[in-house]
């Protein structure tokens, strides 16, 4: 049994240590004793029964924990050895686990990393590494993220949104470490959406397949940002781009559009294009105003400037940017692009400059650098 | 989540906004609870979850350059007057920039002489990342 597969037994796991009368944060703590046990032991011994193996340890772990704070306490033992029958784990119970994990009451990112932890199955060490933290900070994450819900009843009603916006964060967050969290994002998002019936469960994993099935290609070997006009579409994932139309077209006939469709859609006409000159900015654009409809995020606005520069002319994409904030982040590296389709070298130049100035990530100063650089260098003759 | 790095100097920030002697001349309890509450602040942020690193460094230095092909490397300095000399520092990883702030100005409010807070500027720098996002 590989790792993945373990990981895919843990939720199921929880939620059995729940049914009999566990609480949750005990529960997590315990199943993620018995996965990290199992890690270590099931590549020599490998368990016949392997969720029925991590529910006896975990159980055990669960046990040897209250019966510690129970004499610390100086109190009566409150279980016994012999675990109550209890109902088998089902999906409602899975689906319960998503819902805690992604509380309102948590900030974003105790929300990760407890999504990543009891639901994922990804250890401590490994949801540190990926987020480039000290273990001993993310297991603070871990345990306050836990506290926070422990007054939130285990079937208290759910809210679905606040749970796709976790999964889309760490889609979000790639890869790093040995832990790829877009492969993981995907998954738990498939995961919820067999569960759900979902259309904007659908949609996000649309979404998420769409920009995946590119990745790829938005890098050079060295690291560089390829910019999506210019990516070598031979490399991008068929497959997955199929998988996600499919998905996608499946939720948009159901007729109830959110934000993620909204997006997916983009990313499918960006996708389904057999070449760069054949994208219909036109219908993108529309994307873009429906989008607008659902969502005051004004980098939407932004993105629509973009794609009217390239529907209508340069001189149009410039005078929708005129209505967008420009502390909106990446406007003037919007604004350059526009200014150079428009044939304003010096200006284009100066922009891409600036832009790189506030770029937040590497590749992306590197690459508007380069950009800036191009145009001097064109300039100078 | 963002990581700040909050930059401590030995010279170089704005104008101190207090007289404070240099820390060889304090009370031995006065330098401990000075030490004690950057231990304190650190160990809070380990329980927070926002902790990632923090280093001290010396305050002597060399700078070093490529010496050209075949040679060693150049090495200039130490220089005692160097306009800016980095003391240390800590890396947070926090939500917003506002928090980062707040920490900063905390740290900032570490005891000095008769144990009142020593208002050091401490310089805020966000990190950059390595890639934009994955849905970008």
């Amino acid at each position: 049994m590989n790792e993945a597969l373990l990981r895919e037994l843990i939720p199921a796991v929880t939620s059995v240590l729940v049914r009999r009368g566990a609480d949750f944060a005990t529960a997590e703590d315990a199943v993620q004793e018995a996965l990290i046990r199992g890690l270590a032991t099931w590549p020599k011994d490998p368990p016949a029964d392997p969720k029925g193996w991590l529910i006896t340890v975990a159980w055990r772990k669960f046990l040897d924990a209250t019966r510690a704070e129970n004499s610390r306490h100086a109190r009566e033992a409150r279980v016994e050895a012999e675990p109550p029958a209890g109902p088998a784990e089902n999906a409602a119970d899975t689906l319960q686990l998503y819902f805690l994990c992604a509380h309102p009451s948590l900030t974003p990112a105790s929300a990760v990393a407890l999504t990543l932890r009891a639901v994922g199955g990804l250890t401590t060490r490994q949801i540190a590494e990926a987020y480039l933290v000290p273990e001993s900070t993310m297991a603070q994450r871990v345990s306050r993220a836990k506290r926070t819900v422990s007054g939130v009843r285990f079937d208290e009603p759910g809210d679905l949104a606040t749970v796709l916006r976790v999964l889309y964060l760490v889609f979000n967050e790639g890869y790093s470490g040995e832990v790829d969290l877009a492969d993981e994002a995907i998954r738990l998002t498939r995961q919820v959406t067999s569960m759900t019936d979902d259309e904007e469960a659908s949609g996000l994993l649309a979404l998420m397949l769409l920009h995946h099935a590119r990745r790829a290609a938005r890098t050079t070997p060295g690291g560089a940002l390829v910019p999506l006009g210019e990516q070598d579409r031979s490399r991008w994932d068929t497959e997955l781009i199929a998988e996600g139309v499919a998905i996608l077209q499946a939720a948009l006939a159901r007729d109830r559009l959110g934000e993620y469709q909204a997006q997916a859609a983009i990313a499918a006409l960006h996708a389904d294009a057999p070449a760069v000159e054949e994208i219909d900015w036109v219908q993108i654009v529309e994307w873009y105003d429906e989008l607008a409809r659902l969502t005051s995020n004004p980098v939407v606005r932004l993105n629509r400037a973009v794609a009217v520069g390239e529907a209508d002319g340069a001189q149009a994409g410039l005078a929708v940017l005129e209505q967008v904030s420009p502390v909106v982040p990446r406007y003037t590296a919007v604004a350059a692009y526009l200014r150079e389709q428009a044939g304003d070298l010096a200006l284009a130049a100066r922009l891409y400059g600036d832009a790189a100035r506030a770029a937040t990530n590497l590749a992306e100063r590197d690459h508007l650098t380069r950009q800036a650089a191009r145009l001097h260098e064109v300039l100078r003759g | 989540m963002a990581k700040y790095l909050l930059l401590k100097h030995y010279r170089g920030g704005p104008a101190p906004v207090v007289g404070i002697d240099p820390m060889d001349r304090w009370a031995p309890a006065e330098i401990d609870a000075h030490v004690q509450y950057m231990r304190d602040f650190a160990a809070r942020l380990e329980g927070t979850g926002e902790y990632v690193d923090g280093q001290a460094l010396s305050p002597e230095g060399t700078f070093v350059r490529y010496g050209g092909e075949g040679q060693p490397p150049v090495t200039d300095g130490p220089f005692a007057e160097t306009k800016d000399l980095i003391a240390g520092w800590m890396v947070i990883d926090v939500e917003t920039y506002e928090r980062a702030v707040e920490l900063a100005g905390e740290l900032s409010a570490a005891p000095g002489q008769d144990g009142k807070p020593i208002y050091e500027w401490l310089e805020v720098r966000p990190f950059l990342t390595d890639k934009p996002a994955a849905a970008e």
